[in-house]
């Protein structure tokens, strides 16, 4: 298997505001290699972004924040980098691709101007090749006129091609890490499919890592190669897409799952819900935080926190953090 | 009365909905036909901009309207609404997208959903609290939410209270815009059973107006897909999941992709090219010509017009009659 690319290990992040202190991840990681996708899946709140971005110190505003554990990207340890090498990192290494493409683009300079800055910065290339590399990426990202486009200011552009132009700012730097959070979230069915689409394909043709932060099944079942549960700041589940979406084992995935309706299935799949809300990860109780709403509870799982274990013995490993299903089931764990 | 027995819930006809902007004239619903029979649970779709959102706020009023006509339970709304305001807001409820922009923030959950009580003069203080209590029972709440405002809910909390307002005068028809939308995936279930439930508890007719398709063939009867302000296709729900007719239909549907990761790796996608068209500015003809895949000369110069295909809806697509219709 190929070295990670970038690794979190035992994350801890604390969010506090004046009133109030969150536990937004609460000793959780992954990793991803070149040439592949994590899929991070969680409902809102899970912190599943915060998880992703919270290391490259890419967090909400106004609140301040305890981190705590390992994170490394290209071997790198990136928690004790300066400033200036971490903004560095994330211009290049890193790049982002958001729900809102206005929050990445600068809606007072034109398009095609802002993708060429990003190469020059990062990619380090001439101005004149700079001007290119952006007309191509724009053309790359599915942009139809590219040469017209490039001088158009972001208000002028329709919200799926404000989605690909963002992607293709994203790509600018020539990063080795893609980060797709929501990518498809605020836009319309038939646009979503051909988001999707062309993620993958960028995927496949430059083979850089991506992790896909999104809470939409749909999506993660058409890219990821590996997925990571996420429930109130904790990994509950994570192994390779078709083992987590097909063959879930934690009762928080398989409610999660059996809450998505698959419309092509020829019975009715049901909408099973799973009762009860997130907690609120104000108040720290020890033991699983999936308790309140489980209906395998027991006594065991409010005192102790579930450690992940893996199972089976597939070649892309398959962790859970629920024993009692586990035992009661008797799945074969990996020694 | 025997005729507002047999009439449908919902019957519009040749509904236009326009809006005069600065860049222009907005052509949001552009001459729709629907009906919604009693007891049905009626989807509407489509993507941002085909006027779904419009459509719904104009069946109710909400929205005022450039030209056509509305009945509901056999009545010409507008002269309803006119003649007897409140009895109109007895048979008919709208609930919005946004729980939160749609109470006021400083009644509690008590205070909003006694206050329609009131206003309809619903029995004594007694008889309406019994009534409030029934409502938080009907919508699976705790009565601990009475004394609580709307912000310190969860989302899923919101939307029940709104339900509950909605139902609190007994409403024969509720028209629900995108109610699903905002809450998180495993919530939504919980509110879509809720909504199944309440409509086989109380033989409501639902109309809901939705983007997530499998959720809409989960639990409608009847769906109407809409494309640009037209009515692209309708018909039942099975039927019309199964077989889809218009080509937009069978694109839409594509899209979505399947929850296992085995089938999407295999499965034959169709990618439409490009957005939809601006409702400011119609092409001619069919107005889903510039990205249908099997469009023909004559798709570019006349507009279709519904008609019966072979699940036993209707489409509006030269392609499509009766016996066959296009594949993309």
């Amino acid at each position: 298997m190929t070295a990670p690319i970038y690794e979190v290990e035992g994350l801890v992040i604390d969010l506090y505001t004046p009133s109030v202190s969150v536990r937004a991840v609460d000793v959780a990681g992954f990793h991803v290699a070149p040439g592949e996708t994590l899929a991070i899946v969680g409902e809102s709140g899970s912190g599943k972004t915060v998880m992703t971005l919270g290391p490259l110190g890419l967090l909400p505003e106004g609140v301040a924040v305890d981190l705590r554990g390992t994170a490394r990207a290209d071997g790198k340890d990136i928690l004790s980098m300066s400033p200036a090498d971490l903004s560095r990192l994330r211009g290049g290494f890193f790049g982002v691709i958001f729900q809102d493409p206005m929050s990445a683009l600068n809606p007072m300079l034109k398009i095609g101007p802002q993708l060429a800055r990003q190469a020059q910065l990062y990619a380090g290339l001439s101005a004149e090749e700079a001007r290119k590399e952006a007309v191509s990426l724009l053309a790359r990202s599915g942009i139809p006129d590219p040469e017209d486009r490039y001088g158009r200011y972001p208000h002028e552009l329709s919200g799926g091609m404000l989605q690909r132009a963002m992607i293709a700012l994203a790509l600018a730097a020539r990063p080795r890490v893609l980060i797709a959070d929501e990518p498809t979230t605020a836009l319309d069915a038939t646009v979503q499919a051909q988001i999707l689409a062309l993620i993958r394909q960028i995927q496949k043709e430059d083979g850089i890592a991506v992790i896909l932060i999104t809470h939409d099944i749909g999506a993660v079942s058409v890219l990821a190669d590996r997925v990571a549960v996420l429930y109130a700041g904790q990994v509950a589940e994570e192994g390779s897409a078709v083992d987590v979406l097909t063959a879930p084992v934690h009762p928080y995935t398989r409610g999660l799952l059996a809450s998505v309706p698959d419309f092509r299935s020829d019975h009715a799949t049901g909408t099973r819900e799973i009762p009860g809300i997130p907690p609120s990860q104000t108040q720290l109780e020890p033991g699983c935080r999936f308790a309140d709403r489980c209906d395998l509870v027991q006594s065991s799982c409010r005192t102790h926190r579930p450690p992940l274990v893996r199972l089976g013995a597939g070649p892309v490993p398959h962790r859970v953090a629920c024993p009692v299903v586990i035992a009661a089931e008797g799945i074969v764990t990996h020694d | 009365m025997t005729d507002a027995i047999v009439a449908p819930a919902i019957k519009a006809t040749g509904l236009k909905v326009h809006f005069q902007t600065a860049a222009g004239l907005v052509r949001a619903v552009d001459g729709v036909d629907l009906t919604v029979a009693q007891g049905a649970f009626h989807g509407i779709v489509g993507e941002s901009g085909c006027g779904k959102t419009t459509l719904a706020r104009a069946l109710i009023g909400l929205q005022p309207v450039t030209d056509g006509q509305v009945n509901i339970l056999g009545r010409d709304r507008a002269e309803w609404a006119r003649a007897d305001r409140k009895g109109f807001a007895r048979a008919v409820q709208f609930i919005f997208q946004d729980p939160l922009g749609s109470m006021s923030r400083r009644q509690t959950v008590g205070q909003t959903l006694e206050e329609p009580l009131m206003i309809h003069g619903t029995g004594d203080g007694k008889a309406r609290r019994a009534r409030v209590a029934e409502l938080l029972d009907l919508v699976a709440l705790p009565d601990t939410v009475l004394d609580r405002l709307p912000r310190s809910l969860s989302g899923g909390q919101r939307q029940r209270v709104s339900i509950a307002r909605a139902l609190a005068l007994s409403p024969q028809v509720l028209i629900c815009d995108e109610p699903l939308s905002a809450l998180d995936v495993s919530v939504r279930a919980q509110i879509v059973n809720l909504f199944a439930r309440l409509q086989a508890q109380l033989g409501l007719t639902i109309v809901i107006v939705a983007h997530d398709l499998a959720i809409v063939r989960e639990v409608c009867s009847a769906v109407t897909v809409m494309y640009l302000g037209r009515v692209a296709e309708e018909g039942a729900a099975r039927r019309f999941f199964a077989d889809p007719a218009h080509p937009y239909s069978q694109a839409l549907l594509s899209a979505v992709p399947s929850p296992d990761p085995r089938i999407e790796a295999t499965r034959p996608r169709i990618l439409l090219e490009g957005d939809p068209p601006s409702p400011r500015n119609p092409p001619p003809g069919c107005r889903f010509s510039t990205r249908c895949p099997v469009a023909e000369p004559r798709c570019r110069e006349m507009e279709p017009a519904l008609r019966a295909v072979p699940h036993g809806g209707a489409a509006a697509c030269h392609l499509a009659d009766a016996s066959i219709h296009a594949m993309i």
